[in-house]
C-alpha cells in the first residue's frame, strides 16, 4: 500500500487565493497570472505531458481542497452534456474567442483609440468598478491587459467553484480550456500505437518500442 | 489472489487531469503521455476510489474474468 507522502506541489492551492487577493490591491499583479497560461503549455510542447494538471496546478488542488476536505461539493456526477466532446471543445474556442478579444481591447487601448477602463467583467457581462486597485503607475495599455486577465481568472474561479458545488470538486477540470489545449496538444505527440494497452502499461517493459524508447 | 472488480477507463471521457492518481492507494493507475489515464490491472484491486474521484465519470468498475 502507498503512503500518502506530501510534497512541496501539494501545497501549490495556497496560490489561487493569494493571486485573486492581490488583484484587489494592485491589478498590475494579475500579469503573473501567465504563469499559470504558459507553464502548462511549455510542459505539453516541450514535455509531453500533462504534469502540470497532474501535480502542480493550483487550482485543480483549490478545488480539491474545497469540495474534498472541506465537503462543500455535492459530489454528483458531471452531467453528460458537460464532459461531451462538444462541450469541452466548444468551451476552448469561446475561452480563446473571449481571450483574444481581450487583447484586442489592449491594442486599441494601448493605440490611444479606447479610454482605460478600470473595471473588472464578471462571466464576460457584469462590469465592477475597480479603480481603486490601479494608481497610474503602468502604462494604460498594461493595466488594461490587467484587468482583461484579472476578470478572466476571476470568471473562471468563479465557474470552477459553482460546478464544484453542484458536482464534483474537479468538475471544472473537465472542461477547463487550459487542460483541454494541453491534452490535444499531447495527443498529437504521443506516440503512435495500434489502440489498446502497451504490453508496458500492464505488465512493466517488453521491449515492444511501442512507447518510443528504444529497448532497454 | 486477485480481486474481483478492477478499474477501466473509457479514453472517450478522460481528460488525462491526474485525480484517480492522487488517490490510488495501489499506484495502479498513472497517466500516459498526458493523454489518458490507464490502469495497471494487475495492480488494481478494484476499490473504487478512482471511479469516485473522477470528475469525467470516466471510470468504471470491471468484473475480472473467470481466472485460469
Amino acid at each position: 500500500m502507498k503512503k500518502q507522502q506530501k510534497h512541496w506541489y501539494d501545497y501549490l492551492w495556497i496560490v489561487t487565493p493569494i493571486y485573486l487577493a492581490l488583484g484587489f490591491f494592485n491589478i498590475l499583479f494579475a500579469w503573473l497570472g501567465m504563469i499559470f497560461f504558459c507553464l502548462p503549455l511549455f510542459i505539453a510542447i516541450f514535455g509531453g505531458s500533462k504534469l502540470y494538471c497532474n501535480r502542480f496546478c493550483d487550482r485543480g488542488q483549490f478545488l480539491s481542497l474545497l469540495g474534498g476536505r472541506l465537503k462543500l461539493s455535492a459530489n454528483r456526477p458531471t452531467p453528460n452534456w458537460m464532459r461531451s466532446r462538444w462541450f469541452r471543445y466548444g468551451f476552448l474556442v469561446f475561452f480563446f474567442a473571449m481571450f483574444f478579444q481581450m487583447l484586442w481591447v489592449t491594442y486599441l487601448v494601448g493605440s490611444g483609440a479606447q479610454n482605460l477602463s478600470e473595471a473588472v467583467k464578471l462571466f464576460w457581462t457584469f462590469r465592477l468598478p475597480w479603480d481603486w486597485a490601479y494608481n497610474g503607475e503602468a502604462a494604460p495599455w498594461v493595466a488594461q491587459f490587467a484587468f482583461g486577465f484579472y476578470s478572466l481568472m476571476l470568471t473562471s474561479n468563479l465557474i470552477g467553484w459553482i460546478v464544484m458545488a453542484l458536482f464534483k470538486p474537479r468538475s471544472w477540470c473537465v472542461f477547463c480550456p487550459m487542460g483541454t489545449m494541453t491534452q490535444l496538444i499531447c495527443k498529437l505527440r504521443a506516440p503512435r500505437e495500434d489502440g489498446g494497452q502497451t504490453a508496458c502499461s500492464v505488465n512493466g517493459c517488453a521491449g515492444c518500442a511501442g512507447c518510443g524508447k528504444k529497448e532497454a | 489472489m486477485p480481486s474481483k472488480r478492477y478499474a477501466r477507463v473509457d479514453r472517450d471521457y478522460c481528460v488525462a487531469c491526474g485525480c484517480c492518481v492522487k488517490v490510488c492507494p495501489m499506484d495502479a493507475i498513472a497517466v500516459w503521455h498526458g493523454v489518458e489515464a490507464r490502469v495497471d490491472e494487475a495492480r488494481c484491486v478494484g476499490c473504487g476510489r478512482c471511479a469516485k474521484e473522477c470528475p469525467a465519470g470516466a471510470i468504471e468498475l470491471k468484473e475480472r474474468g473467470m481466472q485460469p
